[in-house]
């Protein structure tokens, strides 16, 4: 089997805007996901994170590019029909906003076994009813939940229930799309040791994008930075903290706040101008595992 | 007269279809000419009814139980709605969390703070109001006001529109300036300017102003003072040095811990357990002690009192009592162990 799961090589995706204007929301990405590794996405709004997360659940057809999932390329669309029901199972996405992802007239446990009612998949605990109990108790909800609508929980419950239906189908790949941008901090902490807890255990690979960066910082081995569509740096955790190479990763790192009142005074920002960037460039390996988009002629 | 604002016993209740909701439980707290208090805590935990508390601007159905709210020297729960409206945008002004619902989207910014200003100052003339909104769009960080000022909200950016927003809560020149979550719509980057724009605008005007949040990082960055909330309750009170580096109350604790800078390493996050309870019913005595774990058992039969701790530090908390067992801080000294 090999190592990589996911990859994904070249991958442009546009909206068109009228008859001229065109945005470029995916702008040649490439980049691969290991199996059982936790990548960060991270970048300012607008930056094309949700629309690369799109593409890869095939939500939304790139122009051009590839996504090669376990070595079946989900954009050619003879490829995804053969394989349609393995790529359904095996990839979830989590949305970010699961006020609006759960359907407000079923209950909880009609929500959590609709993939298994639709993938006609026996349930191994007897009733689907059953299997809805145990993911929900998975997430730390109990049985009471069972017979709730969306619109009586809590956003953080909400957003445990939405994570209960992705992985009740025991899925390869999770791709999270802001989970725990909406939740508070005590209830972030949870869904961020669910998350670790489900890589140990399951050997996920899980996509997971987000503006928190030191969310971000404790829970992904690998980080990938976007900006304007176009992925500017990517390298382990600990290495794009500790060394950020890109002006624009700079700017963003220095904008985390610090829970530090006389450190975080001292601290100046640092901006980065929207009119220095450029897509021109390489996106080239400068240190080992660390790639930066910059221009060739530096040399 | 040296507290701006002093709030007093106030409770605050609203009836729902599942039973009165106790939103504020028995907050005292002030606020001095110039300072920047930070609220925080959990979502429900009563932080935005007291804002609105503050700008009179509760629900037809909230009740204020008991309690002032001195203003200026003025108890501005007795006052009508006419004179709460004069009140408002001249002595405190408000920013809410979410830049777009706020602004009109069929009015062009320029007129929407325009609007502001003539409900401020009814004497100026258009060309002085005119002028009045280039000076405040320059203030708040706006360049080419001239020509920005005739664009509509939909083509500005999510910064720019809290920027905007706080063109117009600044219109009246407001002794306090509240801000409700003014930043958790907004990408980081875009939160630290505005943050930065908050603190530059209170030490040039002298504004002070209620900073309300739930990110410890942004806190950090603008407040003095920092107040915890938990179930309606103010839990901890005490200057940003003390609270962060010398927490006291176990509640305080849980949030410091939950926070990643603090498990760098670990192999998982801190987490409180349990849910904040409902404030239909707020259970007997202390409300965290169910989710604390270092809780006495006079926590669950008698609410704790404010124990002192310093002349500006304050905590709810039996485990301050002379006779209470005395527990370590688990982070070893704050953040700095």
């Amino acid at each position: 089997m090999a190592d990589t799961l996911l990859e994904v090589r070249n991958l442009c995706h546009q909206f068109k805007l009228g008859r001229k204007a065109v945005i470029r929301a995916v702008d040649h990405v490439s980049f691969d996901l290991k199996r059982g590794e936790i990548f960060g996405l991270v970048g300012e709004s607008g930056s094309g994170k949700s629309t690369l997360a799109r593409c890869i659940m095939n939500i939304c057809k790139p122009q051009s590019g590839q996504i090669l999932y376990d070595g079946i390329d989900t954009t050619d669309r003879q490829a995804f029909r053969k394989n349609k029901t393995r790529l359904q199972q095996e990839r979830q996405l989590i949305f970010q906003d699961s006020a609006s992802a759960l359907n407000q007239r079923m209950k909880l446990c009609d929500i959590v076994s609709e993939p298994m009612s639709i993938h006609h998949i026996k349930p191994k605990r007897g009733s689907l009813r059953e299997e809805a109990a145990f993911q929900l108790h998975y997430v730390g909800m109990d049985r009471s939940y069972l017979d709730k609508y969306p619109s009586e929980i809590s956003g953080g419950q909400r957003q445990r229930v939405a994570i209960a239906r992705a992985v009740s189908m025991e899925p390869k790949l999770l791709v999270a799309d802001e989970p725990i941008a909406s939740l508070d901090v005590s209830i972030q902490a949870q869904i961020i040791n669910l998350f670790k807890h489900l890589r140990a255990e399951h050997n996920f690979s899980i996509l997971f994008i987000a503006h928190d960066l030191a969310m971000v910082e404790y829970l992904c081995d690998r980080v990938g930075v976007m900006y304007r569509g176009s992925l500017v740096e990517m390298a382990p955790a600990k290495e794009l903290f500790a060394n950020p190479l890109h002006p624009y990763t700079k700017a963003l790192l220095s904008a985390i706040p610090l829970p530090d009142p006389i450190l975080e005074r001292k601290r100046r920002r640092i901006d980065f101008d929207a009119l220095e960037f450029s897509r021109e460039g390489t996106f080239t390996e400068v240190l080992p595992g660390h790639f930066l988009l910059q221009k060739e002629a530096a040399e | 007269m040296s507290q701006l604002l002093e709030i007093k016993n106030l409770t605050v209740t609203v009836p729902g279809s599942g039973g009165t909701v106790h939103a504020v439980r028995d907050v005292s707290l002030t606020l001095r000419p110039g300072e920047v208090l930070a609220l925080v805590g959990e979502s429900g935990c009563g932080k935005s009814m007291l804002c609105k508390s503050i700008m009179g601007l509760l629900p037809k159905s909230a009740r204020i139980q008991q309690g002032s709210i001195t203003v200026d020297g003025r108890d501005i729960t007795l006052c009508s709605q006419r004179e709460m409206r004069r009140l408002r945008g001249t002595l405190m002004s408000i920013i809410f969390q979410d830049p777009m619902t706020v602004l009109d989207p069929t009015m062009t910014i320029g007129a929407q703070i325009e609007e502001a200003v003539a409900h401020v100052d009814k004497s100026l003339s258009k060309k002085q109001r005119h002028a009045r909104v280039l000076e405040l769009m320059e203030m708040v960080g706006i360049e080419n006001p001239e020509e920005r000022s005739r664009l509509y909200p939909y083509n500005f950016s999510g910064g720019m529109r809290q920027r905007s927003v706080m063109a117009i809560a600044l219109a009246g020149n407001p002794r306090i300036l509240l801000a409700d979550e003014p930043t958790t719509a907004l990408d980081v980057t875009i939160q630290a300017q505005i943050i930065d724009l908050l603190r530059d605008i209170q030490q040039r005007l002298g504004t002070a102003t209620i900073l309300v949040s739930h990110d410890l990082g942004v806190v950090a960055r603008a407040a003095d003072r920092v107040a915890i909330m938990y179930a309606g309750k103010i839990v901890e009170i005490g200057t940003a040095e003390e609270v962060y580096y010398d927490p006291r109350h176990p509640y305080t604790w849980g949030l410091m811990q939950s926070l990643p800078a603090l498990s760098k390493g670990k192999e998982s996050l801190h987490t409180i357990p349990g849910m904040p309870p409902t404030l239909v019913a707020p259970p007997k005595g202390d409300a965290f002690a169910c989710r604390n774990e270092y809780a006495l058992a006079i926590d669950y039969e008698q609410e704790p009192p404010m124990f002192q701790i310093t002349d500006t530090h304050y905590a709810a908390t039996w485990l301050l009592d002379p006779r209470a067992p005395k527990i370590p801080c688990p982070m070893g000294g704050g953040l700095h162990g």
